[in-house]
């Protein structure tokens, strides 16, 4: 997006909504945001009706403010929790069917390609558990094994939780959650190992405990899927209605079971290590 | 409330992006529809398969994504080796129609020009996504190779999945050649790219009686081709990040069950069905009808789509070889549904066979739906899983309700 075209005629910007103008004042496009910043500038995402403590709607809020190019960002997303929030970014944000994600992701990836050759595009899709390794498998697998140029993010709260509290297949083996009557009865799928037999460029596993780490970790798997490949990020966000974590105690849940199983990992390609590694020298070597 | 246009004052304004008269990287020259339509060529003979690849080669589009089913399979491989050429802009398989649909959306909402073939089975596993193409407004096309649906399987020409097909909320036409195809591809586009069209349109042609048979076919020269999509004169945001952010989606009021949620859904439902309502005006000048019709004073009317229409043509022969004067009219839209048009050509006809290629009859539900006294419509005949539909049948249908004694056909088992 040219950055003219958020900017209002001149004259305009008083008459537009204060938001519209913090939007244009304090906002994100252009520049690069650190987590210590929260506060001080225009997020891009703001208000959502998500519950009280949930801990997705946090990382969720981190991940717009890691975007490292929101001006040429467009957002896909399916049915679930997150897209509430989602939606109410100030990017675009895209909504087809039922896992349909990394399906319509591909055809928007290749349309920008074609209408816009000289200028990249970012294209990230963050859907649920469910909506990805469940109805959107197909789809999420063959996106990687085509290694379409996009980024996906798994807000993985173990759980259908905007349909009211199913298992998936995400769940934890023996969870006791609706469809699950007597306990889950498979295993947690390994999704991160479907996505190095993928050969996934950019793979991590984390929790929303660290801003610094989510937003780099983001930043990080964006910028891979720009340049080299496909990008897999797998987030614990827990669903503290489904799994009646107290909201007091909702990261005290997230540094336990990241402690437990779903600790920081990062799998990084050669090639896809090559290139953070010389983008991230540089940005050091400009401080 | 949408005034009356008049069809001869309203000129279709093409896209404006890119000035008519100008070339592309493959040297064709961007040309209005009509003018292209008026450049005489030989006469080809070709199958509808390759009728549909040479459409394609003319019609700008973008992107195109492909997945094996007959009888399109063949179709959409051509498409392939136009691509190879360099027409399109990119061009691959997808994992599943349902895939290959969304990867459809996702090109068109980022602004592409996108072309997709389907059939039978294939049209009924995207199927999530055609309600949702029309509700988002994107206008692709796709091009459906009718085919059976129900399991004992069969891979034969059936045209029930276009019954499913009628209340997605896409513009539907009825090819009944191959030079139907041919020109409804490119008109197609056309008016489904209309600002106050902008919805997806379903290229509709009977499988193996179209696509593997050989025929005539008037094509435009190769040096020219449709201008190009303009994503910037859509009625609703193109999701390329060179607009305002917007969002889109379709349940920010779902989460609120009131009024707001469901006039929301109920108005945007009518104004989808008022754009496939204001698309007649275009297909109007660039096709010249809805419907095409003949001897419509005759007391005995055939109305038909797809090669239906081809069999009762035939059928109207054999009959007038006995002195049975019977009109046809041929619809070549479905949706919008020509009521005016079939009104007023049947004002005068006492009987209405509608023969079908498919056992549910929607035509002629369609047909009853529409008409006064409908208790002159009779529907059939009817044939189902790809048999073929001969004349004799059509013409024993009307002898029988005339009263004339008629040999019967063993297979009807009467």
């Amino acid at each position: 997006m040219s950055l003219e075209t958020v900017r209002p005629s001149p004259g305009f910007l008083e008459y537009l909504p204060v938001e519209y103008q913090d939007l244009v004042r304090h906002g994100q496009y252009g520049k690069s945001m650190k987590a210590t910043d929260m506060g001080k500038f225009k997020e891009l995402v703001e208000e959502h009706p998500m519950c009280a403590g949930c801990a997705m709607s946090l990382f969720i809020r981190l991940a717009f403010i890691a975007l490292p190019t929101p001006e040429h960002t467009i957002m896909v997303g399916t049915a679930g929790c997150g897209r509430l929030a989602i939606s109410q970014a100030n990017v675009p944000f895209i909504y087809g069917n039922y896992g349909d994600t990394n399906a319509v992701a591909s055809g928007l990836k290749k349309g920008l390609a074609v209408r816009f050759p000289n200028q990249f595009k970012d294209v990230v899709v963050m859907a649920g558990d469910g909506g990805l390794v469940d109805i959107g498998f197909q789809g999420l697998m063959h996106s990687w094994f085509r290694k379409e140029r996009f980024t996906t993010i798994m807000l993985d709260n173990e759980v259908y939780g905007n349909t009211g509290g199913q298992e998936s297949g995400m769940t934890m083996q023996g969870k006791v959650l609706k469809m699950a009557p007597r306990g889950k009865r498979d295993e947690k799928i390994d999704v991160l190992g479907l996505a190095q037999t993928a050969k996934v460029d950019y793979i991590a596993r984390i929790a929303p405990t660290n801003p610094a780490r989510v937003m780099r970790t983001i930043r990080r798997a964006v910028l891979v899927a720009r340049e080299v490949g496909a990008a897999y990020i797998q987030a614990y966000t827990s669903c503290n209605i489904e799994y009646s974590i107290p909201t007091p105690d909702v990261m005290r849940d997230a540094f336990d079971i990241e402690k437990e199983r779903y600790g920081f990992l990062e799998i990084i390609s050669d090639r896809a290590k090559e290139y953070l590694d010389g983008i991230e020298k540089k940005s050091k070597e400009k401080k | 409330m949408n005034k009356p246009v008049g069809v001869k004052e309203k000129g279709v304004k093409m896209s404006q992006h890119v000035k008519l008269g100008q070339k592309n990287k493959k040297g064709q020259v961007y040309t209005d529809i009509v003018d292209m339509f008026n450049m005489p060529e030989p006469p080809s003979f070709l199958t509808g398969s390759e009728v549909i690849r040479d459409a394609v080669k003319v019609a700008s589009i973008d992107l195109s994504v492909a997945y094996p089913i007959t009888p399109q399979s063949e179709a959409a491989a051509l498409i392939g080796e136009l691509y190879a050429e360099g027409y399109l802009g990119d061009y691959f398989r997808g994992e599943s129609e349902f895939a290959v649909m969304g990867q459809c959306a996702g090109a068109a909402f980022g602004g592409a020009r996108v072309f997709t073939t389907t059939a039978g089975p294939g049209t009924l596993r995207a199927f999530e996504n055609f309600p949702m193409w029309a509700g988002a407004r994107l206008p692709i096309q796709v091009c459906v190779t009718c085919r059976g649906i129900n399991s004992p399987l069969t891979i034969q020409p059936d045209t029930l999945e276009m019954y499913f097909l009628l209340e997605t909320g896409m513009l539907i036409w009825h090819a009944e050649t191959a030079q139907d195809l041919y020109d409804y591809i490119l008109a197609g586009f056309m008016v489904a790219e209309q600002p106050d069209v902008h919805l997806p349109i379903a290229t509709c042609c009977d499988g193996f009686f179209v696509t593997h048979t050989k025929d005539t076919v008037n094509k435009v020269p190769d040096e020219v081709c449709l201008p190009p999509y303009d994503p910037y004169r859509s009625p609703v945001p193109c999701m390329d990040m060179e607009n305002p952010p917007v969002r889109m989606m379709r349940d920010p009021f779902v989460m609120k069950s009131n009024y707001i949620s469901y006039s929301t859904h109920a108005s945007w439902q009518q104004e989808v069905r008022a754009a496939i309502e204001r698309s007649r005006k275009h297909t109007i000048r660039i096709l010249g009808s809805l419907v095409e019709t003949q001897n419509t004073d005759r007391e005995i009317l055939i109305v038909a789509s797809g090669t239906a229409v081809s069999q009762s043509r035939e059928a109207i022969r054999l009959l007038e070889e006995e002195g049975i004067k019977v009109g046809l009219v041929k619809l070549k839209t479905i949706r919008p549904f020509p009521h005016a048009e079939l009104r007023e050509a049947t004002a005068n006809a006492k009987a209405i066979f509608v023969p079908e290629f498919n056992l549910s009859g929607w035509l002629a539900r369609e047909v009853k739906a529409c008409i006064p006294n409908n208790e002159r419509v009779h529907a059939g005949p009817q044939v189902g899983g790809g048999m073929t539909m001969p004349l004799e049948v059509i013409a024993e249908e009307i002898k029988r309700y005339l009263g004339i004694p008629t040999e019967t056909l063993a297979s009807r088992g009467s």
